[in-house]
């Protein structure tokens, strides 16, 4: 494979934007990702998106999206794989440049999750739907198996999860593209509805619509752009059984570390080498359990990290500087997409108030349903 | 109801149906062709034993539209005495009884009334032994 660079980002604002449909999201997030490459055209494309069939009816929408976006004509491809969509969408531009069939390619993702329909019903999908969602399992309820799992065999506590949403609205409260942009206490996520024990409505990411796209280009292409360059290191994926009860040992996210061992043996790294991260915390406990996947933080030791301040803007690893899933909104097919654009813009030392003092070296981490399907990026500022 | 594909489940919905690898052992519940493990095709026809213990578990307080009536709703991992895994409600007993490790037993029950007739679909529930 040859070097691969991202060197174009763009997102719109995530949140409610009932102003705005599928089409439009993605085509202003696209736009802004080629004018900030400045790119005059692009190979190929692909668009990551869960489920916008049963989000708005629409599917076939990699052909839809390539229209509006004034580029009918080129090769454009949609790629599922529940929450971890966007992510794969960036892997597959990845291997296109890498493998020299294109040289500059346009990776998105999108999601329209607030035009009414029934939000928990959509994403049950992404279980088995009948072996899992057919007994009443929700996808908070998925990740509670998880959290009490850990809770009874490390000792992790409530506090601690709930220590995951408030470092991650602190995050958040510096994004001007976050859903949620304010600052959270323990006591609010800890009193806020229950969900599903013992997740609470603030221990889940919310329902948000919301587009991300990024440019992929070889270095020759790169280099000749004069723009700020990342390079990726590195791109693992990995997959598990569908359904939970599956797997092993539910204190555990094996897909993630599969992904993740790729991933650091592609880039030649080892985990201290990274200097921060965005990792798909859709609940509290998510953000816990791909902590101690991805080699940060020794497992059962996660809750204490957290609490201690290890993986916030300041500590040891910083881990979703952006507001994460949890604060910044989770429109899923999209979300892969804007950890991505996270890195980069720490990479290039314009993430403004939450910026990582001279960081070199960054990890993206997004998965899908419980853990079935992980995609693992390493990217690295070139100067 | 799309009734096939109802009809496909019951034999595992009703009777706990699943498959032994005639290589490795391994329970395949629902049935498979092919075994994770060690890749045989070969199988034979097992039903579950109904009774197991609760590996995690939750209660689902905000539910899909299907069981929106039925909250609080605990729900576990159970491990068959075989050791297969599957997702059960746990029912005939109060939430905050539910608990790793203990012992369940598997019984017969309407589990969701499906469409506007309200067509009843089965299947297994846990509840709690002793
Ligand atoms: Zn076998």
């Amino acid at each position: 494979m040859r070097e691969v660079a991202i060197v174009g980002v763009g997102m719109t604002r995530f949140g409610e934007l009932w102003e705005s449909p599928l089409r439009n999201m993605f085509t202003e997030a696209a736009l802004t990702a080629i004018d900030d490459a400045g790119v005059d055209h692009i190979d190929s494309m692909y668009v990551g998106a869960m489920s916008s069939g049963l989000f708005v009816h629409q599917e076939h929408i990699a052909s839809l999206l390539a229209d509006y976006l004034g580029v009918a004509g080129i090769p454009s491809t949609r790629v599922e794989s529940a929450c971890a969509s966007g992510g794969l969408a960036v892997r597959q531009a990845v291997i296109e440049v890498g493998a020299g069939v294109s040289d500059i390619v346009l990776a998105g993702g999108v999601e329209k999750m607030t035009d009414g329909v029934d939000a928990i019903d959509a994403l049950a999908t992404a279980a088995d739907q009948e072996y899992e969602a057919f007994h009443g399992i929700t996808f908070p309820g998925l990740y509670a198996f998880i959290a009490n799992a850990h809770m009874h065999r490390y000792g992790t506590t409530r506090e601690q999860l709930a220590d995951v949403a408030v470092k991650n609205h602190d995050h958040g409260s510096l994004n001007p593209k976050a859903q949620f942009p304010f600052k959270i206490t323990r006591e609010a996520v800890m009193n806020s509805t229950m969900v599903a024990w013992p997740l609470r409505l603030l221990d889940c990411s919310p329902v948000t619509d919301g587009a991300a796209a990024v440019i992929v280009t070889s270095m020759d292409v790169a280099e000749k752009l004069g723009r700020p360059i990342v390079k990726v290191l590195a791109s693992g994926h990995a997959t598990d059984g569908l359904a939970l009860h599956s797997r092993t040992d539910p204190t555990t996210i094996p897909a993630v570390g599969r992904a993740a061992e790729i991933a650091f043996k592609q880039a030649g790294l080892t985990p201290e080498k990274i200097e921060l991260a965005e990792v798909h915390d859709c609940f509290t406990i998510a953000e816990l359990v791909v902590t101690e996947e991805l080699g940060f933080v020794e497992r059962g030791r996660s809750g204490e990290a957290v609490s201690s301040g290890e993986t916030r803007l300041g500590g040891r690893i910083p881990v979703n500087t952006s507001g994460g899933l949890k604060a910044k909104g989770h429109p899923v097919g999209a979300s892969g997409v804007a950890q991505i654009i996270e890195v980069v813009e720490q990479l290039r030392g314009s993430a403004g108030d939450r910026q990582v003092e001279g960081a070199r070296i960054g990890l993206t981490q997004n998965m899908g349903g419980s853990g079935a399907s992980c995609v693992v990026h390493i990217l690295e500022g070139v100067s | 109801m799309i009734t096939p594909r109802y009809t496909r489940e019951i034999p595992q919905r009703y009777h706990l149906e699943a498959g032994k690898c005639t290589e490795c052992n391994f329970i395949a519940f629902p049935p498979r062709l092919i075994c994770p493990e060690c890749g045989s095709r070969e199988f034979e026809q097992i039903s579950l034993s109904p009774s197991g213990k609760i590996v995690t578990y939750t209660v689902v307080c905000v539910a899909a539209e299907e069981f929106s009536t039925e909250t609080p709703l605990p729900i576990a991992i159970i491990e068959t005495d075989e050791g297969a895994r599957l997702t059960a409600q746990v029912v005939d007993c109060d939430p905050e009884e539910v608990e790793i490790g203990k012992r369940v037993r598997l019984i017969f029950r309407c589990i969701q009334k499906e469409g506007l007739a309200g067509i009843r679909q089965y299947g297994y529930k846990a509840v709690l032994e002793g």
